[in-house]
């Protein structure tokens, strides 16, 4: 047994590196590969009442996209929800964290490493009891309505800010920020200073320096963090569930309903499979026009 | 330009800090406060929660249970990850973009897909939910950061020291145990503390697959809905966040041992 290890062992690079790597590709392939592929299966079926009936059929996928019935007027419009909301998200952080990890590249000398933990810290306490701080703030006893009503300057809480799309756009750029902030460090920090130099002694102002030469050589950052926010809160459940309201219900609210209360397993497996391939357009679309103007850079 | 002060920027960053901070801060703050309402003006100070949540029996039942579905599958997830880590360190292979994109899709995906697949193929199976197929879900989820976590630790192995201990005679696994396994410990130990993070803390392939038995954020879900057990759930939030700032740190901490100076910033990758 060990000899013929050692021997499949000793054969190539290529034996050798796919021997370590099995048991994680193992592990992929069963648990995620062939599970996704049966809820792919599973979307080509029928509920009928308590069983599932196995003749294949596109029905879920036109239950679906049939915006004339109230299921499908649903679906669609939490699907389309779900992608602005996460682009909204994923804008809304960018824009937020890009300040801070430009300053953490350029600005900070001494203990970058503390500033790098902090930076990352919040993110890995529970996810649940972060969006859970929120709803304490935003809610309409909590502490912005509760703090402004003593100061006198409003009377009634502000509706607005519970229970509707702005809390989740906001609760989640909170719960999203270090996979934002560490890509856009990384590339910021890669850029040689010795370039931004250049641009100032050839007459660039602070803007156009910027402009010209450090935010295009920080895309590959900006893209990354854009895509890794945008893609698992596509199907974020907590958030919406604890602090979206029926405003900011999103797609998989609806999805767990399926698999849940509802029992319409199929249904649910043919949203879930519509939400990934929209997940993968859009990310394959991001990643072309990026390309595109790249390459006229 | 000099890169030395910019006041804008740096007001800038404390404020955003503090929007990444203060929500936190507002557990531990109403967890010991008077009463059951969770708002200002606070009604005084008490410890009555923290009681209230030492004598929840079933919390502490959901805490063994996340304890050691966190342990099983950060163990198993930084066992696969070392071996791919060591793959994609050592080796050119064929395929290798394919198979580091593939470990790490299970991470990329909508988490939500990721427990919908599980939770059908193992109801068609006709296998019981429960704690089984929730480590089975983490040590998916666990072993991409772990793999990341160590890839950037292994980078800078000498492989020379492995192959003079097999030169001088020792097999492939005693030449891991004697050689390689004490020069990265504290990177192990690190990439286990950080899966065991995500395990514990992970709520939505818990909340599909759970069956009867619940972790510990399923319970705080299930007690966000009573206004009155809502307190002492925010009492455990603030018991929770401590000691897992506390494991972070000491994980950080770990990732840094015996790492020269100018690698440490890189191994911040995630």
């Amino acid at each position: 047994m060990i000899n013929w290890w050692n021997s499949l062992y000793s054969r190539s690079d290529n034996a050798k590196a796919y021997v370590l790597l099995s048991p994680a590709l193992i592990l992929v392939i069963l648990g995620m590969a062939v599970p996704l592929l049966a809820v792919f299966s599973v979307s080509f079926t029928t509920q009928a009442s308590f069983e599932i009936d196995y003749t294949p059929t596109f029905d879920r996928y036109i239950e679906f996209m049939d915006t004339s019935s109230r299921t499908g007027n649903v679906l669609t419009t939490l699907l389309g929800r779900s992608i602005s909301i996460s682009f909204l998200v994923a804008f809304f952080t960018l824009i937020t964290t890009y300040p801070v990890a430009y300053y953490v590249a350029f600005y900070v000398k001494k203990n970058k490493m503390l500033w790098l933990v902090l930076m990352t810290l919040p993110f890995w306490t529970s996810y649940l009891l972060r969006v859970f701080a929120w709803k304490l703030i935003l809610g309409h006893k909590g502490v912005i309505n509760a703090s402004l009503m003593t100061v006198g300057f409003i009377d009634e809480p502000l509706g607005f800010l519970m229970y509707s799309q702005t809390a989740v756009v906001i609760t989640l750029a909170h719960a999203w920020a270090a996979f934002a902030l560490l890509p856009l460090y990384v590339s910021l920090e890669k850029i040689d200073y010795s370039l931004i130099e250049a641009s100032h002694d050839l007459g660039c102002t602070k803007f156009e320096t910027f402009w010209r030469v450090v935010w295009p050589l920080s895309l590959p950052g900006v893209i990354g963090a854009v895509l890794i926010i945008f893609i698992p809160t596509v199907g974020d459940y907590v958030t919406p569930a604890l602090v979206g309201g029926t405003e900011g219900r999103m797609l998989s609210n609806m999805i767990q309903t399926y698999f849940g209360r509802a029992n319409n397993f199929p249904l649910g497996a043919a949203s879930a499979v519509i939400m990934l391939i929209s997940v993968a357009l859009v990310t394959i679309a991001v990643n072309v026009v990026t390309k595109r103007l790249t390459q006229r850079l | 330009m000099k890169l030395n002060e910019n006041r804008t920027l740096y007001i800038y960053v404390l404020i955003y800090f503090g929007f990444l901070y203060i929500p936190v801060m507002f557990l531990p703050i109403f967890s010991f406060n008077q009463g059951i309402h969770m708002a200002f003006p606070l009604q005084g100070f008490s410890t009555e929660h923290y009681e209230d949540m030492w004598n929840s029996p079933k919390l502490f039942d959901a805490l063994w249970n996340s304890i050691y579905v966190g342990v099983v599958s950060s163990l198993m997830a930084t066992m696969l990850a070392f071996f791919a880590a060591k793959a994609f360190t050592k080796y050119k292979f064929r395929g290798q973009a394919l198979s580091y994109g593939a470990i790490l899709t299970p991470f990329l995906i909508p988490e939500i897909i990721l427990a919908i697949a599980l939770l059908v193929i193992w109801v068609s199976v006709g296998l019981p939910l429960g704690l089984t197929p929730i480590i089975i879900g983490h040590v998916l989820f666990c072993t991409p950061f772990c793999m990341i976590i160590l890839i950037a630790r292994m980078e800078g192995f000498d492989n020379n020291l492995e192959e003079a201990s097999r030169d001088l005679g020792e097999g492939v696994f005693m030449t891991f145990w004697r050689v390689s396994f004490p020069i990265l410990l504290p990177g192990l130990i690190a990439a286990f503390l950080l899966g065991f993070i995500i395990s514990f803390d992970e709520f939505l392939l818990a909340m599909f697959l759970q069956g009867s038995d619940q972790t510990l954020p399923i319970y705080m879900w299930g007690q966000l809905r009573f206004a009155r057990r809502l307190p002492h759930v925010l009492a455990l939030g603030a018991v929770i966040i401590v000691a897992t700032s506390l494991v972070v740190m000491l994980a950080y901490w770990l990732r840094n041992v015996g790492q020269p100076q100018e690698k440490q910033d890189l191994t911040f990758k995630i």
